[in-house]
Order: structure tokens, then C-alpha cells, then sequence
């Protein structure tokens, strides 16, 4: 059913093939990158109103509209999904696959089944994860770390909950090393490691950490498993065990699994914002190895998370350490986007302003991230509200806000056509607002003491909790125009091969939407991925019309 | 390299021998690790129960225990060995050895197997009385045993349907003297679940 | 991208004469534990091994013959865990 184009016709990669099957077979990285956008954005908005639920229940003190165990349920399955469904796959996932052949001039991933494989794995770990709900004692209720002991002796369908996690890592790790593979052996002629975009340079690492850290959290969750089965009690202190172990072996993992869903968000912004400066990038280079630092550092950084748990206090002291060492790279990076648009010729579209969101946001989170990086302040701020406002911060105000970003950045290319630039503006405006207005009163929250993972608080905290709640609100009100007006996007107008003039290959040598293999010949790279100099003499030459 | 024109209707990826290879290492990286965590939980408990953890190891058979490593070291040199046939062309030379290494893999569950049953009959099973009343250390270590062991036993088994694949592809034609990574990655594995013996092996039977 | 197989070819001899090194080495580790070095008998017991695994590595893994890139990579690995190893110890040692 291959439909084979006569000479200089062009048919794009919706039109190859026809039918629901051709998309469920297809080994085709922008098909499957669609696949990954679909069940990602499904699980994103079942998540979200998770979330909203939450915020519902804290709008006043007491009881609202959730019971306690309810409430453990419904903060686990939110977190479950946001950061094994959502944060870690979404921007690699969709946008990677989407874009890193195209940004290096290749055909298609180096394992292109393997691609579909890991979509399939996803769907199957998502499955598994929302399955929970269905059957025996309700989803697990003991947040997304799965801490032992309780993870092991609660009556919640835990086991199941865990293999989800132990499947989406399998998905995790067949995309890192599609991408490795990829970019080590399909570069276009020309284009060295050095004249590779810093987008594709992120998820390198990001690949690298995908795959040299996941195994230890798919080990630790067998070994749940096989406590919560077998009855090997090998995290039980009666037998030998200590579960500050299972804390150890989860962090090991899960502090890279932040880089994991923060690398790619960075490559996202270093790639948006020269386009929208027309100017190359401040530090190149360096923005490239401050990726692979923060991928080597980030390993050895976990026991940050444990300051409260009864770690030795000389271990204590060298994770605070490595901990302030991981911030210098990616400090380095906001400064190198800062001085990026130092003198630039700005032209302030949408995707920018998600980018310059993320540089906001991104650096409130960082330095936050400091305070309970630091050993003395976190002991006062442990298991408080200032952690999930200083998390959210990153990981949403960071990476969300970057994926939506990108999802702007892409759109053109992605569907050939653009959505309206005015209520894109005006979405990002209250999305903005919103999304700030839900999480800064949570790092007051903090400060004043409230703990986190009740659904209960003390009267003094009402104003905050309301503020929160009624932010939450405006972040709901602005995703929903930015959806509607996305979707609406499909049937605007035809949109330009080139609507940002970027010169990076993915925008100046492919149609949009891209044709099947991306490109009608092997592109030849001769110049800097980021290189603006008389750009529109060079787009002139080389863009599709 | 000049550029090629990309028909629609041909898939443009070349065969990519160094491609598949270099995938291959990466996911056998995961697996390094995969066990290395357990080799972490290992270190941190026999950390914490010196003692227990050599009484529990006095109770393993080293001599059962021994003829294993002897069994996978030799099943690794079929693997290789049915790569230089391959290479060399003698297609049914590959085969033959392939078999030979799953035979040697058979012998080496047998065994694992004979060892876990005696265990059973002693009541040092998981689940059952005896294990349970194992004191602290000691029965962190028959855990550790019993996992590691198992999930060792799980990647022999895995390894061996790929290899059993494998040489139905080596006498379908597929996998031939001119393409033979996927003999060579399949052989990469094998040799790297060896590996993995290799530290389990005095780290459970030879504490004295 | 012409193919990259590498067309070295291990003779059987070569494979046989590894295999006997390893065999030697497997009955030395059994043999070294029977003597109570202390601490170091587990040190010495995991150096065998890991003389092993280089012999594996180097021939019958063919590492001998790949580029710079993967080799660096596998000793990278190998440091890595024994990194993460060193620092999961700075909490268990001083404890």
C-alpha cells in the first residue's frame, strides 16, 4: 500500500500511508513521536485533574472532598503518572523522536522498530498504572518513591505499581539507546560532533543517563516485588536489611531521572532561543559539556534526598557538597540563554516565551533547590511544602513549561499548519500567571511549616492553601485555551516550511509536514548549527519555498 | 561521501554492522548495572553481617558449586568458537556448537536446579519453616542468594532462546558468513551473563 | 557508509587457550579461598575475577579489536559503579 510518488510530487508523512493499522505497525520516528504526543497528553490531563482534585481538597482546613486514604491514593497515582508517564518520556519521547533525525540530517532513529517497541512498552506500563484502580484494595498509597517498609506491608495494589514503574523504565531505556546509537552512527556528512544542535547534544546525555541509571531502579522494584511475593524481606530490618537501603538504591536512580526530565527541557530552550534572537548561542561548547556535567555529576548526587533519614553524617556532608557542585553547570547554561539574548534582534513569539518562562521559573526552582540542598536548612524544610513548590518549580515550570514550548515550536512543522498567534499569547499569559500563582504560595507554605502529603492542615495556613487552590484554577482555565486553540490550529492557515527561520536542518532542508525518509537527498553540513551570519541569503538557497 | 538520492519506497538505513554492535554494548551496560545494584545491596549487607554471611555461605556446596563455572566457562568457548565457524563460513560447524552450548546451559540449570532442591529438602527455601526462622544476616543472605541466583538463572534462559533463534536464522540463511552480528551480539551476551558468574560465584560459595 | 564489520577472525586455537586461562584461574580462586587472608580474601577473590573479565572481554568479546570509543566506555561503566559504590559506603562506613 506504499504509495510511490512520481518525481517531484510531494507526499507527507500523514499521506504515505492511510488508516488506523498504519499507524499501530509504523516504524516511522515522526508517526511514533505522534503516537508517544497522543498517550502522553492523555495521561498528562488525567494527572492534572488529579491534581486539580488536590488542590481542591486543601482549599480549607479539614475535610472537603477526598478522605485520607483517598488522598494518599490520588497524591501517589498523580505523582506516578506525572513523572513516569508525563515528565521522563514526554519531551525525549515526543519531540526527540520527533526531531532528532531531522536535526542531524538522518533518515529515520538508527532501530526504528525498536522505536515502536518502546512505544508499546509505555502504553503497557501506562495500562499497568492506571489498572491499579480497578481492583483489589485501590492504587497504591505511598507516593511515588515506593518507600520500604510501608511499600511493603500495605494492602494497596502496590506490586502492580511498581512492575508499571519497572515497564516504563524498559521504554525509557530502548529510547536512550535508539538516540545513542543514532546519533553516533547517522549524522549527516559533515555535521561533527561539534556542529551537532545543542537539542540532540541534551538528549545524548539524557540517553546516557536513561541508560547507565534506570537498571538500579528496575532492580529495586523486583526486589519490592519479591518481598511483596516471595516474602524475601530484603529491605526488612529483622533480617539483616535496612530500608534506608531501598532509599539509597531508589535515589541512585530517581536524582538522575530529574536530568532525565530537565536535560531535554534545557536542549528545547538552547535550541528556541537563537532562532527567535537570530544570533548564535553564547557558549556553545560550553553549553555542551555542562550537559555531560551535569549528566556525570548528577549520578552522585542522590543522598540529598536522604539528609532526614538517618545517613552517616560524613555522607551527609559529601552529598551536600556534590549537591552544590551540580548547580554550577546548570547555572552556566541560564547565564549562556541570558547573554544569548544580549543585544539579539528579539522577536517575541510564542515559543520564545515559554523558553523565557523556563529561564524564570527554571532558576526560581534552581535556587530553591539550594535551600534544601544545603544540609541545615533542609533538615528545617524536609517533607514541607517548599520541597513540591521547589520541585514543581523545576519539573513544571521548568519541563512543562518547555514542552509546551516546544509543542509550539513544532507545531508548524509537525502539522504544516499554524495555530492563532494571539490566543497562544494570551493562553501563555494565564497559564503563566496561574502556574505561579498555584506554586509560590507552596514555598511560603513551607517556610511557614506545613508538611507535605496530608490532606488536612492547621487554620493558619488557609490563605496560602486558597491562593493555591484558586491559582490552580487559572493554570486550568490557560491550558484549556492553549489545547483549544491548538486544536483549532489544525485547520488554520497552511503554514510556511520555515515560519521561524531557523537554520538548523530539521526546519531548512525537510516540508512541512516532513515526507517519509525527512529529506529528498542526504543533506551536506558545512556550516554551525547556530550560525545567523546573512541567514537570509542562506535561507533563500537552501529553503523548501 | 557523496550524497545519495533516497528512493521512497526503500527503506535509506544501511545495514549498520558497527550500529547494532554498539547497541548491543549499551544494553548490555543495563544489564552490568541491573545486576549492579544488586551487587550494591550485597556489599551493604555483608557490610552489616560479617559473620552471618560466612556462616551462611559454609552452608553452600562449593563442590556442586563449582562444577558451574567450569560448565559456563566451557559453554563460552562454543560461542565463540561457532562465531569463528560462521566467519569462516561453515555454517553447520555454528549450529553444532550453538547446541552444544545449550546443552551445556541445560546441564548448568540442572545443576542450579539439583542445588536449590537439596536446599528445599533442608527447608531453606523461601517460604518455608526453616528459612523462616533463619536468624537476622543469615537470612539476608539466603535472600540475596536466592535473587541473585534466580535472576542469573532467568538471563541463562533468555540467553538461550536467543541463541536457539539465532542458529534457526544461521540455517534459515539470514544470518550468514557476510552478516553475522546477530550471531556475534547474541555470543555478547552469553559471555557477558558468564561474566556476571564469574563475581557471583566466589562472592556466595568461597566466603571462608 | 561502507561495512564497518570488523572482519577479525579468532582463530579456534586462540579460544581454546583462553578457555584453559580461565579454567586455571577459576580453580586458583577456589583454591586462594581456602587460605584466611582476612579482610582480603573477598579483595582477592574479586582481582581473579576480574582478571577474568578482562580476559573475557579483551578476547572473547573482541574489545581487543573495537574502537576507542567503546572500550573507554566499558572502563567508563566500570568506574561508574565503582564510584557509586565508593560513595554508597561513605554513608555504611561511618555509621
Amino acid at each position: 500500500m506504499t504509495a510511490i510518488p512520481q518525481s517531484g510530487t510531494y507526499i507527507n508523512f500523514f499521506e504515505v500511508k492511510r488508516g488506523f493499522m498504519s499507524w499501530l505497525v509504523t516504524a516511522d520516528h515522526k508517526r511514533i513521536a505522534l503516537l508517544y504526543f497522543y498517550a502522553i497528553m492523555g495521561f498528562f490531563i488525567v494527572a492534572f485533574g488529579l491534581g486539580l482534585v488536590m488542590r481542591l481538597e486543601l482549599i480549607a482546613p479539614g475535610a472537603t472532598i477526598l478522605d485520607p486514604q483517598t488522598y494518599n491514593e490520588v497524591f501517589t497515582l498523580h505523582g506516578v503518572i506525572m513523572i513516569f508517564l508525563f515528565i521522563i518520556p514526554g519531551i525525549p519521547a515526543i519531540f526527540g523522536n520527533f526531531a532528532l533525525p531531522m536535526l542531524i540530517g538522518a533518515p529515520d532513529v538508527a532501530f526504528p522498530k525498536l522505536n515502536l517497541i518502546s512505544w508499546y512498552l509505555y502504553v503497557l506500563g501506562g495500562l499497568l498504572a492506571l489498572s491499579t484502580l480497578l481492583f483489589g484494595d485501590g492504587p497504591a498509597d505511598t507516593g511515588w518513591t515506593f518507600y520500604a517498609p510501608y511499600s511493603v506491608k500495605t494492602g494497596t495494589n502496590v506490586t502492580v505499581a511498581v512492575l508499571a514503574a519497572f515497564v516504563l523504565g524498559f521504554s525509557s531505556i530502548l529510547t536512550g539507546l535508539n538516540f545513542i546509537v543514532t546519533m553516533h552512527q547517522m549524522r549527516a556528512p559533515g555535521m561533527t560532533w561539534f556542529k551537532m544542535p545543542l537539542f540532540p547534544w541534551a538528549l545524548y546525555a539524557t540517553a546516557w543517563i536513561q541508560v547507565l541509571a534506570t537498571p538500579i531502579i528496575g532492580i529495586t522494584l523486583l526486589m519490592i516485588v519479591a518481598e511483596r511475593t516471595l516474602g524475601l524481606g530484603l529491605f526488612d530490618p529483622a533480617l539483616g536489611g535496612d530500608p534506608v537501603l531501598y532509599q539509597h538504591l531508589f535515589w541512585i536512580y530517581s536524582h538522575p531521572a530529574v536530568y532525565i526530565m530537565a536535560l531535554p527541557a534545557m536542549g528545547i530552550v538552547s535550541e528556541t532561543i537563537p532562532v527567535f534572537v537570530k544570533k548564535s548561542i553564547f557558549g556553545y561548547k560550553v553549553i555542551v559539556y555542562s550537559s555531560l556535567a551535569i549528566a556525570f555529576i548528577g549520578y552522585f548526587v542522590w543522598g540529598h534526598h536522604m539528609f532526614t533519614s538517618g545517613m552517616s553524617g560524613p555522607a551527609r556532608v559529601i552529598f551536600s557538597v556534590l549537591t552544590f557542585l551540580v548547580a554550577i553547570p546548570s547555572a552556566i547554561k541560564v547565564f549562556n540563554w541570558v547573554a544569548t539574548l544580549y543585544k539579539g534582534a528579539i522577536d517575541i513569539k510564542v515559543p520564545l516565551l515559554y523558553a523565557l518562562a523556563f529561564i524564570f521559573q527554571f532558576a526560581i526552582g534552581g535556587l530553591t533547590g539550594l535551600v534544601v540542598g544545603a544540609l541545615a536548612t533542609d533538615i528545617h524544610v524536609h517533607d514541607t511544602y517548599f520541597v513540591v513548590g521547589h520541585f514543581h518549580y523545576v519539573m513544571f515550570g521548568g519541563t512543562g513549561f518547555a514542552f509546551f514550548g516546544a509543542l509550539h515550536f513544532y507545531y508548524p512543522k509537525i502539522w504544516g499548519r499554524m495555530y492563532n498567534l494571539k490566543w497562544a499569547n494570551i493562553a501563555f499569559v494565564i497559564f503563566f500567571i496561574g502556574f505561579n500563582l498555584v506554586y509560590f504560595p507552596m514555598l511560603v507554605l513551607g517556610m511557614m511549616g506545613m508538611p507535605r502529603r496530608y490532606y488536612d492542615y492547621l487554620p493558619e495556613f488557609t490563605l496560602p492553601n486558597l491562593i493555591s487552590t484558586i491559582g490552580s484554577w487559572v493554570l486550568a482555565i490557560g491550558l484549556v485555551i492553549m489545547l483549544v486553540n491548538l486544536i483549532n490550529g489544525r485547520k488554520g492557515p497552511k503554514a510556511s516550511t520555515n515560519p521561524w527561520q531557523s537554520v538548523t536542518l530539521d526546519w531548512t532542508h525537510t516540508q512541512s509536514p516532513p515526507t517519509l525518509y525527512n529529506f529528498d537527498e542526504t543533506p551536506q553540513v558545512e556550516r554551525g548549527p547556530y550560525d545567523y551570519r546573512n541567514y537570509e541569503q542562506y535561507l533563500k538557497e537552501h529553503n523548501k519555498n | 561521501m557523496t550524497s545519495t538520492t533516497l528512493s521512497h519506497d526503500v527503506h535509506p538505513v544501511h545495514f549498520d554492522a558497527y550500529g547494532k554492535k554498539l547497541g548491543m554494548w549499551i544494553f548490555l551496560f543495563t544489564e552490568v548495572l541491573l545486576f549492579g545494584g544488586l551487587f550494591l545491596v550485597y556489599a551493604a549487607y555483608r557490610f552489616l553481617n560479617h559473620d552471618a554471611f560466612h556462616e551462611g555461605s559454609a552452608e553452600l556446596n562449593v563442590v556442586v558449586g563449582a562444577i558451574n563455572p567450569v560448565v559456563l566457562l566451557t559453554s563460552r568457548l562454543t560461542v565463540a568458537m561457532s562465531i569463528t565457524a560462521l566467519q569462516r563460513g561453515d555454517s553447520k560447524r555454528a549450529i553444532n556448537l550453538i547446541m552444544w552450548t545449550l546443552i551445556l546451559a541445560g546441564t548448568f540449570m540442572f545443576n542450579k536446579y539439583y542445588e536449590w532442591y537439596t536446599k528445599w529438602e533442608h527447608g531453606l527455601f523461601p517460604g518455608m519453616d526453616h528459612y523462616k526462622e533463619l536468624p537476622a544476616g543469615k537470612a539476608q543472605f539466603f535472600n540475596l542468594y536466592f535473587f541473585m541466583t534466580g535472576l542469573h538463572a532467568i538471563h541463562i534462559i533468555i540467553g538461550s532462546i536467543l541463541l536457539m533463534v539465532i542458529a534457526f536464522y544461521i540455517k534459515k540463511g539470514t544470518i550468514n558468513q557476510q552478516r553475522y552480528t546477530y550471531l556475534e551480539n547474541g555470543g555478547l551476551y552469553w559471555h557477558l551473563v558468564d561474566v556476571i558468574w564469574i563475581y557471583l560465584f566466589p562472592l556466595f560459595y568461597l566466603i571462608i | 557508509m561502507s561495512d564497518t564489520q570488523n572482519t577479525h577472525v579468532t582463530g579456534y586455537r586462540f579460544s581454546i587457550l583462553i578457555w584453559v586461562d580461565l579454567l586455571i584461574l577459576t580453580l586458583l580462586t577456589i583454591e586462594v579461598a581456602q587460605f584466611d587472608f582476612q579482610s582480603l580474601t573477598v579483595i582477592v577473590a574479586l582481582v581473579i575475577a576480574t582478571i577474568k573479565s578482562y580476559l573475557v572481554g579483551t578476547h572473547f568479546m573482541h574489545l581487543k579489536f573495537e574502537n576507542k570509543f567503546l572500550k573507554a566506555v566499558v572502563i567508563g561503566v566500570g568506574v561508574l559503579f565503582l564510584a557509586v559504590l565508593i560513595v554508597l559506603f561513605s554513608d555504611y562506613l561511618f555509621y
